[in-house]
């Protein structure tokens, strides 16, 4: 029994942002898979919901005729690991995606809600940090854009005002095209977990040298991050095993890893080195071509 | 021994009822008006209540009543679901209150509240007002026995609950002759049961004005007896109701929410009341696995003789006594009947502390010992530089071997060939030969470990069983048993008794699942791997009785003797010829209907056995343990058991299968944590506590060893519990093969191994 003490649905965008305006006290609902356990802790109490099931498209992935690829907020993890766009262009958001929960939950949890949610360890935050996402919210004042690197303003909280809507995700084209890439989700289980830590990783290469390094992690700093110092290093360095395993290392000054319960800093930290390496590995291997000695 | 139905892979009785959704549980059934119960717990480990004010609650609209331990009679009772004693000096311990007036844990239930639905139930329980004195507490055993500890109960102000001092033999002498001796420290955490179906439960007082409860329960005639005595009032007023269960495993081996439910129902005045617990209640107010520290030393002789085990176990068992010391003291039994020792000394300490209760689960404080037991003896043989295998073999006990406490004799002893067929099945020495000089990130090991258990709990506990049969008109059966199905398939192994010894086709037999204290012949329950030995032994005796009249009914109108008759495949025939002469609907209806004779055919069997049967079996593994973030995958595990004849290949198989997924959690993953700052559950939910998924589980490997055991009814002993004692040991002995690093504590997680392998200087 959730403490639900009503449900609106409106069925567009228009009607929705209405609502909001006119009730400030409305909390978005999309797949309910994180909502729904806030009201299970009893930390969302008397929730008065607004549904944008009923609106139609919102779970529409496309890629548009510049090579734009755009996947509506309410696009589910299910939808978007079976997406041929996301396969062909977005292959390691698909492998972030299918990493989610289990078969249930991707079929009802939303990439919107995984975003907005504004949780460190969403699977799908690092991999859009790596293809530097774009998010495109609706006001009652009409459309902004924000990159989602300063989407993020604190454990659990995100840079979204009372009546607006997630609604779609963007990745350009300068983003994605040309580049291989590695998701690691680091967790205790093989599925139904959260990560300890997740690991993202886009490059591209020319010649045997890294041209482009974009390193993303989840559950390494308050809020999900790049990898400023590790990525500056990268760039233009010879692809080697050596090379790698130093991007690894500069990889944790990026980090503000803390002593919990579930996880230690020493072991944290030691995890962002190791598994940074493994990524970037296995992203040079899937980008195919290049020979690199005692990998 | 040749048999028509049992050793068969006959589909479980209740099969397509479960995956059908046909099959009721507590939850499916409704009562009309049903109200709602919900329980205030204590936010403090140890409290003492000094005033509550409910005034606030009952006021709110829809709240029916509320009540605490001051509405409720003030009568400590035991939980614990063994049967009662006759002797006062052989009971458990009585130290529960249905709502307390001191917390003892974080979770401690305070006051209830019953309500109209939950959400009104879980607003009233805001408005309840406590006014507390928060005392200090403790977590560790070892600091709860140091003088000046916390006392957290008046009637045993050192806080233990039970200490022992065993002795066989003279251990003083034989390490005094032994050439070696070695000494070691093993620990286990506390886990959980994590049962699907949680504790739920609903009680009624019905036109009789006697009080029905219908409850997931694996022992409803124990149950309704403690119902009794928690609320004061004779046995006979109660009818507790078992349907369908899913899972216990030992956590409903305990009367966790009867009474409570009762009290609930008669605070409304017999109104119908539900009292289910939330996962997160569960993990705090139900019971766990006792967390054991062992210490540990071994007398040895050159040759890899061991000649004397000295164990000293220190058992966590939370705020309340449950099956308290009786769980360490059984292990203790089980285990001295695996290796031949001149000499064991055992000590065992259980401690209240300010945690959950912990109580009843699978193998009974065996997952625990054998941790230690069989982790000690790998290092024994790495220091010695033994063979791990040869070392065990040559320490073996054999037939016939006595325990001179409980006098229970081994009569079947399977265990070598458990070995010699897991050492096949693993491809032993090969692998080994090919993991010996690795260097690389990922290395593999192999490892291995054994046990020891029993059938039943006799001579400690009493194993009384009953049966009742009812032969219908076209000659199926009804079957009636008091043993519990829990999901284990005790159903489906005791209705192949009753068809093999019945000489019917398993589908002509009818097993009645639900138990009812009103209807159902006393037995005990599910417990201690005991149905199938017990239970199945009452069976047996309930059909020869049923086939007995089935057979004189027969000798009467042939004018054979009874002697040269039989019935197979539901047909009477002549033994000697094999001659079919009637069938058994023939019988059946004359028994019904023969206006001189008539008396339906029945059988009543209540069986008290006296006597034991050891099992025996061994866990091969193969792990691969990842050197630089220390997670370990076991990548290849098999159970061997020596658990006399399979009943049911199929059911047999399935216990392997959960048995070793639960101990490869209880290995690498789980268990249960408290802030040591406030004793508060850090993890009392299924994302941070890690159960592991079955993505996580290796494929399984099963093999058995039948040896017909001359005391089983068809020859059998016992699996359930058995089937999780040696895996964590066998994987924590391979990661040792696998990397030279000894793991002395559960969990083995990945952060815990990567600071060992640092530790080592292997990073
Ligand atoms: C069993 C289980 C396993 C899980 N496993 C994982 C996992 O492995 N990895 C992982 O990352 N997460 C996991 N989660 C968390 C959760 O499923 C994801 O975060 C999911 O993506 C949330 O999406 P939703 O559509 O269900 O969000 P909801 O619960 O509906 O909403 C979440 C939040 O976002 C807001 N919101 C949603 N959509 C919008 C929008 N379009 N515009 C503005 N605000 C919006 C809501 O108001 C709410 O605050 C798990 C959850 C469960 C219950």
């Amino acid at each position: 029994m959730f403490d639900i003490v009503n449900i609106e649905k409106p069925d567009s965008l228009e009607t929705a942002l209405k609502m909001l305006s006119h009730n400030p006290d409305l909390k978005i609902i999309a797949g309910g898979t994180d909502l729904l356990i806030k009201m299970h802790n009893g930390t969302l109490e008397n929730a008065a919901l607004l549904s944008l099931r009923k609106i139609p498209g919102m779970d529409e992935i496309r890629c548009l005729d510049d090579g734009t690829i755009t996947i509506g907020a309410m696009a589910t993890f299910a939808g978007i690991f079976r997406s041929s766009i996301i396969n062909e262009h977005l292959p390691v958001l698909s492998e972030a995606a299918v990493s989610v929960g289990g078969p249930q939950i991707r079929n009802a949890a939303t990439i919107g809600g995984n975003i907005c949610n504004g949780a460190v360890s969403a699977d799908s935050a690092a991999t859009l940090l790596a293809y530097d996402a774009e998010l495109r919210i609706l006001g009652t004042e009409g459309a902004r854009t924000v990159p989602i690197r300063e989407f993020y303003a604190g454990p659990g909280k995100v840079n979204l005002k009372p009546a607006e809507i997630l609604t779609h995700v963007v990745i350009h084209k300068t983003g994605y095209s040309n580049t291989s890439g590695c998701y690691i989700k680091y967790s205790n289980r093989k599925a139904m977990d959260i990560a300890m830590l997740g690991v993202s990783v886009v490059c591209k290469a020319e010649e045997g040298r890294f041209s482009d390094v974009r390193i993303a992690l989840g559950v390494a700093a308050p809020v999900p991050i790049r990898c400023g110092e590790a990525e500056d290093y990268a760039k233009g360095k010879e692809i080697s095993y050596e090379t790698m395993k130093e991007i690894g290392i500069y990889a944790v000054k990026a980090s503000k890893a803390r002593d919990s319960w579930r996880a230690s800093k020493a072991y944290r930290e030691h995890l962002i080195e190791i598994l940074v390496f493994r990524a970037l590995k296995e992203a040079v291997i899937r980008g195919g071509g290049v020979h690199i000695g005692e990998l | 021994m040749a048999f028509d139905v049992v050793g068969k892979r006959t589909v479980r009785k209740d099969a397509v009822a479960k995956v059908t959704g046909r099959a009721k549980y507590a939850d499916d059934f409704f009562e009309r008006d049903m109200l709602v119960g919900k329980v205030l717990r204590s936010p403090y480990a140890h409290a003492i209540v000094k005033n509550i004010d409910t005034s606030a609650a009952k006021a709110l609209p829809g709240v029916e009543a509320v009540i605490t331990h001051e509405d409720l009679p003030r009568l400590k009772y035991a939980t614990a679901g063994h049967p009662w004693s006759l002797d006062p000096n052989h009971r458990d311990v009585a130290d529960r209150l249905m709502l307390t007036d001191k917390a003892r844990f974080v979770g401690d239930g305070i006051a209830a509240v019953v309500a109209v639905d939950t959400l009104t139930a879980e607003k009233a329980l805001k408005l309840i007002k406590v006014e507390y004195e928060v005392l200090p507490f403790v977590l560790d055993p070892e600091k709860a026995i140091e003088p000046g500890a916390p006392v957290i109960h008046e009637e045993r102000p050192d806080n233990v609950l039970g200490a022992s001092n065993e002795e066989i033999g003279d251990i003083k002498e034989d390490f005094s002759k032994a050439d070696r001796i070695f000494e070691g420290i093993y620990e286990t955490s506390i886990v959980q049961h994590c049962h699907l179906e949680i504790q739920t439960a609903y009680a009624y007082v019905d036109s009789d004005s006697r009080i029905v409860i219908v409850s997931s329960t694996q022992i409803p005639h124990i149950a309704r007896r403690i119902v009794g005595q928690a609320l004061g009032i004779p046995w006979g007023n109660i009818r507790v109701i078992k349907p369908y269960l899913g899972g216990g495993f030992g956590n409903k081996q305990d009367v966790i929410v009867e009474p409570l439910t009762a009290a609930m129902s008669l605070a409304v005045k017999g109104r119908p009341v539900r009292y289910a617990l939330t996962r997160e209640e569960c993990f705090i107010d139900t019971r766990t696995r006792h967390a054991m520290k062992f210490y540990m030393k071994t007398a040895v002789t050159k040759e890899g003789k061991m000649l004397s085990l000295h164990m000293r176990p220190v058992s966590n068992n939370g705020a309340y006594a449950s099956h308290g010391h009786t769980i360490v003291m059984s292990a203790g039994g089980k285990f001295r009947l695996l290796y031949d020792f001149n000499s064991i000394k055992y000590e065992p300490k259980t401690v209240y502390t300010n945690l959950p209760s912990a109580g009843a689960m699978r193998a009974y404080g065996c997952p625990q010992i054998f941790f230690a037991l069989e982790s000690h003896i790998e290092d024994i043989t790495r220091e010695m530089k033994m063979d791990p295998i040869e070392f065990r073999k040559q320490n073996l006990i054999s037939v016939g071997k006595m325990d001179p406490h409980s006098e229970i004799v081994v009569r079947t002893f399977g265990l070598p060939e458990c070995i010699e067929k897991g050492k096949q099945l693993i491809k032993w020495d090969e692998k080994l030969k090919k993991y010996k000089e690795q260097k690389g990130t990922k290395r593999r090991g192999l490892g291995m470990a054994c046990f020891s258990y029993a059938s039943g709990t006799y001579p400690h506990g009493f194993e009384i069983a009953g049966v009742r049969i009812i032969m219908n008109q076209d000659g199926s059966v009804q079957l009636q048993v008091g043993a519990t199905e829990i999901g284990q398939g005790s159903d489906t192994v005791l209705s192949q008794i009753a068809a093999e010894v019945l000489g019917l086709p398993y589908d002509m037999v009818h097993i009645v699942s639900q138990q009812d204290t009103d209807i159902t012949p006393f037995d005990l329950g599910a417990y201690a791997s005991r149905q199938t030995f017990v239970s199945g032994a009452a069976v047996k005796k309930a059909a020869e009785e049923a086939k007995g009249k089935a057979l004189e009914i027969a000798a009467r109108r042939t004018g054979l003797s009874i002697d040269a008759l039989d019935i197979k495949s539901a047909r009477i025939i002549e033994k000697k010829s094999g001659n079919e002469i009637c069938t058994l609907e023939d019988i059946a209806m004359e028994s019904y209907y023969d206006l001189v004779n008539a008396a339906p055919i029945d059988g009543n069997a209540s069986v008290n056995m006296r006597t034991n049967a050891m099992a025996y079996g061994v866990t091969f593994a193969e792990v691969e343990v990842d050197m630089e973030t220390g997670r370990i995958e076991v990548v290849e595990i098999y159970n061997v058991h020596d658990s006399g004849v399979i009943i049911n290949p199929l059911l047999a198989e399935g216990q392997v299968h959960g048995g070793v997924s639960m101990s490869l959690g209880y290995a690498l993953s789980e268990q249960m944590l408290f802030d040591p700052g406030t004793g508060r559950p850090l993890n009392n939910n299924f994302l941070d506590y890690k159960l592991q998924t079955i993505m996580d589980t290796p494929e399984i490997g099963s093999a058995f060893v039948q040896i017909p055991e001359p005391e089983g009814s068809v020859g059998q002993k016992s699996l359930g519990e058995n089937t999780t004692i040696s895996p964590a040991p066998a994987v924590r002995n391979a990661v040792l093969n696998a990397t030279g690093i000894a793991i002395n504590k559960l969990p083995m997680t990945p952060q815990k191994v990567f600071e060992e392998i640092k530790k080592a200087g292997l990073l």
